[in-house]
């Protein structure tokens, strides 16, 4: 039962600890990538709570990821996405520190991808197998020196596949171009990886023809169309397209959409519930405080509030950049 | 996500479960990401307190089983996660009986894209008095196919108690719907058998709806007969944008832009602004531009339905309601048509094509007025003979 692909000293079978996977060498903690682990960006984070994330790939031996003329990023069988959820202790000094709450692993088998979760210890030393989610008390300082408590909830299995979803089918979500091609400025990441044999990109790849994601945390550059599409697409679009577990509402808000009554323009909601706020459309062009949008974005009622997992806090960065576009929109 | 999980090693396996905590809804939850094909899984008798969604993913012939709709009940009231009390999602051959679910903070039960799917015996509501702070849907199945939902009891929705949408092959049968805005709800479905429930004192009764903007495009093929459609006459407590927050309080059954939809043989009594409504989707007011959306009726056959005798108050608040006073005060017709046709209708010699026409006949006090509401509500008609006629295929399809 254990025979899964087994790579350069990678068992890929699930593990009872995530240390086991040998992902980082030394304290654990530290999350020193070992050979063939190796750190990426991406442009639009989804907004966790305020968590930190430290993402990081690994590609068994000898093997790259792929990306074909539609631009579409493939990985090996044996790849393993690894995603570890922190807070520093102070945001404003994170040389004091951090707490790592969770790591959560994507890994590709011949029969498509599955989540597993992993749970760390009050220690730091090592983090747990968790098939069904956990919570957890955390605090932690914020960049303006607030203090601020959260009740932590790590999901369970399934509630992964309810964001990581395609049709039914498990996918992952930052790994797409859109998400890695980064600004020039930054160094591009596909272009690095591509330098050291990670990734073989199409001939004539070029960057700055490729889909990209506004970094929507930066005023500049970028128009706040950009940003706030690139917001709502890494924040809403994993469910909220034709092919996502909210098709059911016909609001579509991933990036390619371009039918304004789709993106909510004067769509009265379909199964909204008490989730309308009393408020008639979507979204009211110029009106922020009528739009249906805003108002699940800023609400922290687990009936109401936008995403449905992931989020209890209202992210006030991305409600400023959301109500702006809306009041600017004609 | 079943057989990823089937490679985790058994021992693995138990230490997994061993070491995670020992409360019963973590358990629970952990069984159902489990659950081997074919499994029934049981929930204890007692009162079980849950503060996240019980969620069901990609299973094959899963039973989640209670001991009894007075033995088992999943509360939902301190719920803290998950916009729903249980969720089943890309599953097949799924059971759901025998329990209680109340007070979840979003819908009581979602089931996403399941195809074969039973709801038996279970009551899903919400306590107290209905409110709008009260979840939309207590079952609610969107794009499943396959779905049979009997002895359900659904109450306090503030949307819609039994709800089915954009899904195929419904039947919906001997449940009870109370003190919901709508007691059942058909939308944007097809092949829909609703029959010999009881929905009273709900806003709506039993509503038979299409909408715009949604995937599954057109609903229809519904039929609903045997029904006890009694004194739907609470008051619309949805919030504002939904459209049920629209119908208005008295109404028994409501039919809104879909096509071939029979009503029959249903005892509709006591609804007091309107007991049975065939209406297009521009009686809402709301703008339409999804160009693949038809929002008219047709193909509509009432007959053969019992109203009640007497005088009937319709409601104030209500727009609509406030206008049937105006025009008939305390009088109001059973059967009430809006008349707004589609001008696309086929035509030959100036009359509708058989198919696309309403049918009305042999109604007990079936009173009726097509409300010409494309005429600004003028030259109300009373007349019943341009459609007294029958859809013959309807009936031989039963």
């Amino acid at each position: 039962m254990r025979s899964q692909a087994r790579t350069a000293g990678f068992d890929m079978a699930p593990k009872m600890r995530l240390s086991d996977y040998g992902f980082f060498t030394g304290d654990l903690s530290a999350l020193h990538p070992a050979p063939r682990v190796f750190a990426y960006e991406v442009n639009a984070p989804l907004f966790s709570d305020y968590a930190e994330k430290a993402r990081f790939i690994f590609l068994p031996e000898g093997e790259k990821m792929t990306c074909n003329d539609s631009l579409s990023l493939d990985f090996p069988n044996g790849s393993v996405l690894i995603k570890n959820f922190f807070y520093f202790h102070d945001a404003e000094h994170p040389e004091n520190g951090r707490r790592i709450l969770e790591t959560r692993l994507l890994i590709k088998d011949e029969k498509g991808w599955k989540a597993l979760e992993y749970i760390w210890n009050d220690e730091q030393t090592d983090a747990v197998l968790e098939v069904a989610g956990a919570s957890f008390p955390v605090q932690w300082t914020d960049v303006s020196g607030k203090k601020r408590s959260i009740q932590y909830i790590a999901p369970n299995l399934n509630q992964c596949k309810g964001c990581h979803s395609y049709d039914g089918r498990f996918i992952p979500l930052g790994a797409t171009i859109r998400q890695l091609n980064q600004y020039p400025a930054a160094g591009n990441q596909l272009l690095s990886w591509q330098e050291s044999g990670l990734i073989d990109l199409p001939s004539g790849f070029d960057v700055s023809s490729a889909p990209r994601l506004a970094d929507y945390r930066q005023a500049s550059p970028g128009n706040i169309d950009d940003r706030a599409r690139a917001y709502l697409d890494a924040n809403c679009g994993h469910c909220h397209n034709p092919h996502g577990p909210a098709n059911t509402s016909g609001m579509f808000l991933n990036i390619t959409e371009r039918n304004p009554e789709r993106l909510g323009v004067g769509k009265a909601p379909v199964a909204a519930g008490r989730g309308s706020g009393d408020r008639k459309f979507g979204i009211v062009p110029g009106k922020p405080n009528e739009s249906i949008l805003l108002y699940r974005m800023e609400s922290d009622d687990p009936g109401i509030r936008m995403p449905e997992l992931g989020r209890q806090l209202p992210h006030q960065e991305g409600l400023d950049l959301i109500k702006t576009w809306i009041k600017e929109m004609k | 996500m079943l057989k990823q999980l089937l490679l985790l090693p058994v021992w693995l396996l138990a230490t997994a479960i061993l070491t995670a905590q020992p409360d019963i809804e973590k358990q629970i939850q952990t069984q159902l990401i489990l659950a081997e094909d074919g499994e029934v899984i049981e929930f204890p008798a007692g009162k079980i307190d849950l503060s996240n969604t019980l969620w069901l993913d990609a299973k094959k012939n899963i039973t989640l089983r209670g001991a009894g709709q007075d033995k088992t009940v999943l509360s939902f009231k301190n719920q803290t996660q998950g916009a729903e009390g249980i969720k089943v999602t890309n599953a097949s051959g799924i059971v759901l009986e025998h329990f209680t679910i109340e007070d979840s903070k979003g819908d009581l039960i979602k089931t996403q894209s399941v195809k074969g799917l039973i709801f038996r015996d279970i009551t899903a509501r919400w306590s107290g008095k209905p409110k709008k702070t009260n979840g939309s849907y207590a079952l609610y199945p969107v794009q499943c196919q396959n779905v049979r939902m009997e002895r359900c009891t659904a109450i306090g929705a503030s949307d819609a108690g039994l709800y089915i949408g954009q899904s195929d092959s419904v039947w919906v049968t001997r449940c009870y719907a109370k003190n919901n805005v709508a007691g059942i709800e058909i939308e944007n479905t097809t092949n829909a058998w609703v029959y010999e429930n009881y929905a009273l004192y709900n806003t709506g009764g039993i509503l038979v709806f299409d909408l715009p903007d949604l995937p599954k495009k057109r609903g229809g093929h519904v039929k609903v007969w045997k029904n006890k459609i009694i004194e739907n006459n609470y008051r619309n407590f949805a919030p504002k944008g939904n459209i049920v927050g629209k119908v208005p309080p008295g109404t028994g059954v409501m039919i809104l832009a879909t096509n071939d939809v029979e009503v029959f043989d249903n005892y509709i009594m006591d609804n007091k602004t309107a007991s049975t409504a065939i209406v297009s989707y521009y009686i809402t007011e709301n703008p339409v531009k999804d160009e693949h959306y038809n929002p008219y009726p047709s193909g509509i056959y009432i007959h053969d339905n019992v109203y009640s005798e007497g005088k009937r108050m319709p409601t104030w608040k209500n727009k609509l309601g406030f206008l049937f006073w105006l025009k008939f005060g305390r009088n109001v017709p059973h059967i009430l048509y809006d008349g707004i046709q589609d001008p696309e209708n086929p035509v030959r010699d100036g009359v509708v094509l058989p198919e696309y026409r309403i049918c009305i006949r042999n109604n007990e006090n079936g009173t009726f007025a097509n409300l010409k509401a494309d005429k600004k509500f003028k030259g109300i008609s009373r007349d019943l003979k341009p459609y007294d006629c029958t859809h013959d295929s309807m009936e031989s399809n039963r």
